[in-house]
């Protein structure tokens, strides 16, 4: 037995076994590209993209100063899956696009791209039930939008290209603050090559009723897509965002590493879902963080089914009284995938709350990891926190593992923590046969149970969908 | 008295010796050291003592315990000052020196057979080049041993260093309690142990083992356990740490043979500055086995506690009951429970949980308490001792507990407002 988590190469069998959901998202469109960065990372990218870009010089030397940081980190795999050395920093294509600005009509996306979102069902979903929408294909957004009236009430919803130009005075001052480009090596990769993702600004007091929406989409082989999200709800705002992520499947492996601020002021509340379906040849690592001030609230809701590996801890920073974190968290790991989620709670000032719910389900050989963080300094009082994370396995060979670190100092808090692993029994399954159900059904049944509560917490149109996606995931599960 | 250790034993000490100079120093960044204070590992300054300790007459008169015992063991700096015995046939219960001339091919087959995966690897290699003593305890299959064989372990001088080293080794069906007492024969001298049991548990066999870390305020311990168990058998192992300025411990825990079981325990109270850093493994390899851990820490003034525990469950390793608690209890404001239960789980038909929780006593309680008359710092003082008694409790065995209160009471008498 080796401690150790063993990536052997998927056979053939199961390969087409856990492809099984991903139809809908594995298409490809022959590359269009008038801008390309080439393979490999050197200053010399950092200096095209740039130029492409035409970057001030601030961003320009923000990007270089990055660099160096990615190139002096060292792989964090004294704790992380050795799958990470498995990454090919010389191969991967850093920045395409086609060099056009993103449309805010739909008629104007040239025809694949469209194809690839109506595909996808972006189009129908915001005319159903969206406020806003952004469409990212490979490096830059193809499809801006947003309702008129939210333009009128001051709300900016837009690259981040076009954020860091046209709204620096806003953009500037927390830009990299939540998360700093030293923060992790991945962090930093972000920073040097950074390229689309959304900027996001809530005026004072408005509520956004209905979700903005980011959709990402990955066309080109060996691609690495790095976008960069700031969001900031000014004082009393809310919003919620939802991101949704697909790419082909390709034969080789492709990166996504994307780094996401939420900065929200005083007595603000962000919501940040997240359904991550990338294929299963996609390393998904991402550094998620948001900073409440005062009586705010920031929720992230992360739901992740797709991606080779995930490596993923969204974290909340609880800077003003009375703030609030929560994360909610399912994971879904299928034969050929690992799922290493969790969140991290810093308590930053008194009487802070924050609550992690994380259920994990292994499928196969898919493996699950929760890893979290709980920090409450010595000088505060009366934090709290609470955290669960349950587990299922469905199969001998599936694999969970559970890594929390809780701090806290002095005596004027109180956090729990409690874990749970189980399975769906022999019996549970026999009694749902009995009453007629396949053996399919009955443990597609038994998982959506597991997850129910979770599931609600997403917005009604996402909940609906995931559930499909997991009856599909589990389809063939069994035995 | 001149004697020559059997050839294999030398040829482990220097194989260890080499694997220590080789071993790298904990640093940060490693796993198994998160949040543990690296500047205690710096232990230059302290040798080992070399001829008969002095007044080894006074410390064999304060070597109080148990009243009664099925033996009576007593080590300072690691030379056996003082021993008695009343042990049926058919139980080998000799110090390790002795065991090592006498019945040098039983303890070839059981001497630190486990590699140390939970961080002290360098430590542990030196403790196997240094070791010079302990106690060696076979007890035959079919025996079962009245009584508890007790053990002394006392450090006397300033900066000395002791290895001890406790074997248990039971066979089929038999049943042995071990105590080990750490203590320190003077308040202000600096000391260190460096400490290491074996238990290995025999088929359908019951063994308890409970240390007792009572060390002055200014000596650390390293002390690394490492328990298997055969089908059937029961372990369980109890830790007690009251004094030390800082302690580690590595508990290991192999469930080798269905139906076994292990036991977990350990009640911890930190004062003033001690730092105590606990790390527990509960290895499943076989299938249809039961580890339970209990850790409960009542932390006071600016103490610190790291625990961190994993369940591991082996490949196949299916029908496996795994459960693990911490619960850190803050006496002070200013005190700190740093807490990483883990969990990797590679089978199914799988219970498993864990659960760490750190709070402090709740109003409503002391006022229940103060409304009976109990004046608040008593109030506080019962609720805390209740709170370690739940772990105390699990060792089934009135004499047994009555002499872990006894250091933990002695804790509280000097704990400033307690």
């Amino acid at each position: 037995m080796s401690y150790e988590p063993s990536t052997a190469l998927l056979d053939e069998e199961t390969h087409d076994a856990i492809n099984i959901d991903r139809t809908k998202g594995d298409f490809v469109f022959p590359e269009k590209h008038k801008f390309d960065a080439g393979r490999g990372l050197t200053s010399a990218t950092v200096d095209y993209i740039s130029d492409v870009k035409k970057d001030p010089q601030w961003v320009r030397d923000f990007r270089h100063k990055a660099l160096k940081v990615f190139q002096d980190k060292p792989m964090p795999t004294n704790w992380a899956t050795r799958d990470l050395e498995n990454i090919d920093f010389d191969i991967i294509r850093y920045y395409l696009s086609d060099g056009e600005k993103p449309k805010r009509s739909w008629d104007e996306v040239p025809p694949e791209v469209l194809e690839t979102f109506e595909r996808l069902g972006i189009p129908q979903q915001e005319r159903a039930f969206l406020a806003g929408v952004e469409a990212q294909y490979d490096s830059e957004a193809a499809y801006s939008n947003m309702k008129e009236e939210l333009t009128k009430l001051g709300v900016i919803f837009v690259n981040s290209t076009e954020g860091l130009k046209e709204h620096e005075a806003i953009f500037r001052p927390w830009f990299g603050k939540v998360i700093p480009t030293g923060d992790n090596k991945f962090s930093a990769l972000n920073s040097a090559v950074f390229s689309g993702g959304s900027f996001i600004y809530i005026p004072k007091g408005v509520k956004l009723k209905q979700p903005l929406q980011a959709y990402f989409r990955i066309n080109s082989e060996n691609f690495g897509q790095f976008e960069r999200t700031l969001i900031i709800a000014d004082e009393g705002a809310e919003v919620m965002y939802m991101e949704g992520c697909t790419a082909p499947k390709f034969e080789t492996a492709t990166l996504h590493s994307a780094v996401v601020e939420l900065v929200a002021l005083k007595g603000a509340k962000i919501q940040y879902v997240t359904v991550q379906n990338w294929s299963s040849n996609v390393f998904n690592l991402v550094t998620k963080r948001g900073l409440a001030m005062e009586n705010a609230e920031v929720r992230w809701i992360d739901c992740n089914i797709g991606s080779r590996l995930t490596m993923k801890y969204p974290g909340v920073v609880m800077k003003g009284e009375g703030a609030r974190g929560e994360v909610i968290s399912i994971a879904l790991a299928n034969t050929g995938q690992h799922q290493d989620t969790g969140a991290k709670m810093i308590h930053a000032a008194n009487n802070t709350t924050s609550n992690v719910v994380s259920k994990s389900i292994s499928v196969g050989q898919g493996r699950s990891t929760y890893r979290g963080q709980v920090h409450i300094p010595k000088h505060l009082k009366g934090c709290k926190n609470n955290t669960e994370c349950d587990a299922l396995l469905i199969n001998s060979r599936s694999r969970t593992d559970t890594y929390p670190a809780i701090t806290v100092k002095g005596n004027q808090h109180a956090t729990q923590h409690e874990a749970s692993v189980s399975q769906v029994s022999e019996e549970m399954l026999f009694y749902m046969q009995q009453r007629g159900l396949n053996e399919g059904q009955a443990m597609s049944l038994a998982v959506n149970g597991f997850i129910n509560d979770l599931v609600r917490e997403f917005p009604m149109e996402y909940s609906v969908e995931l559930k499909r996606l997991i009856d599909l995931e589990m389809e063939g599960s069994v035995g | 008295m001149t004697t020559t250790l059997p050839n294999w034993f030398t040829a482990r000490q220097a194989a260890a010796l080499a694997r220590y100079e080789s071993t790298p120093a904990p640093k940060r960044g490693d796993e198994t050291w998160r949040f543990s204070n690296l500047k205690q590992l710096d232990f230059d300054c302290f040798s080992k003592s070399v001829g008969f300790p002095p007044s080894s007459d006074t410390l064999i008169a304060r070597s109080t315990g148990l009243e009664k015992t099925a033996a009576k063991f007593i080590f300072a700096n690691d030379i056996l000052i003082h021993s008695e015995s009343n042990l049926p046939d058919g139980v080998i219960c000799l110090p390790l020196a002795e065991a090592l001339q006498s019945n040098s091919d039983l303890v070839e087959a059981h001497f630190m057979k486990q590699e140390t995966r939970l961080g002290s690897a360098r430590f542990a290699a030196w403790h196997e080049a240094m070791v010079s003593n302990g106690l060696f305890i076979h007890v035959g299959d079919n025996i079962e041993v009245d009584g508890a064989i007790e053990v002394h372990h006392w450090i006397s001088g300033s900066n000395t260093v002791i290895f001890p080293h406790t074997l248990v080794v039971t066979g089929t069906s038999s049943k042995v309690r071990v105590i080990d007492i750490f203590r320190s024969a003077a308040e202000l001298e600096p000391g260190l142990a460096i400490a290491f049991n074996d238990l290995s548990a025999g088929p359908n066999s019951k063994l308890d083992y409970i240390a007792i870390q009572s060390l002055n305020e200014v000596t650390r311990i390293i002390q690394i356990n490492e328990t298997s168990t055969a089908r059937d058998a029961s372990a369980k192992g109890f830790i007690l740490n009251t004094g030390a300025s800082w302690a580690r411990n590595e508990c290991l825990s192999r469930l080798e043979g269905p139906g076994s079981r292990s036991d977990m325990l350990s009640v911890s109270i930190p004062a003033r500055e001690q730092e105590y850093d606990q790390r527990t493994f509960q290895h499943h390899v076989s299938e249809g086995a039961y580890s339970d851990l209990l850790y409960k820490n009542s932390l006071y003034d600016n103490s610190k506690t790291i625990f961190s525990g994993l369940i591991f469950v082996d490949e196949g390793a299916h029908h496996t009951d795994a459960y693990q608690t911490c619960r850190n209890l803050l006496m002070s404001d200013s005190c700190e429970a740093n807490s990483m239960p883990g969990l990797e789980i590679n089978a199914d038909q799988v219970k498993c949980s864990h659960g760490s929780t750190s709070s402090q006593i709740n109003d409503e309680e002391i006022f229940y308490l103060r409304a009976r008359g109990i004046d608040p710092v008593s109030a506080r003082q019962l609720i805390a001792r209740g709170f370690s008694v739940e772990a105390v409790e699990r060792l089934e065995d009135a004499d047994t507990e009555e002499l872990v209160l006894k250091f933990i009471d002695a804790k509280y008498a000097c704990i400033a407002g307690a």
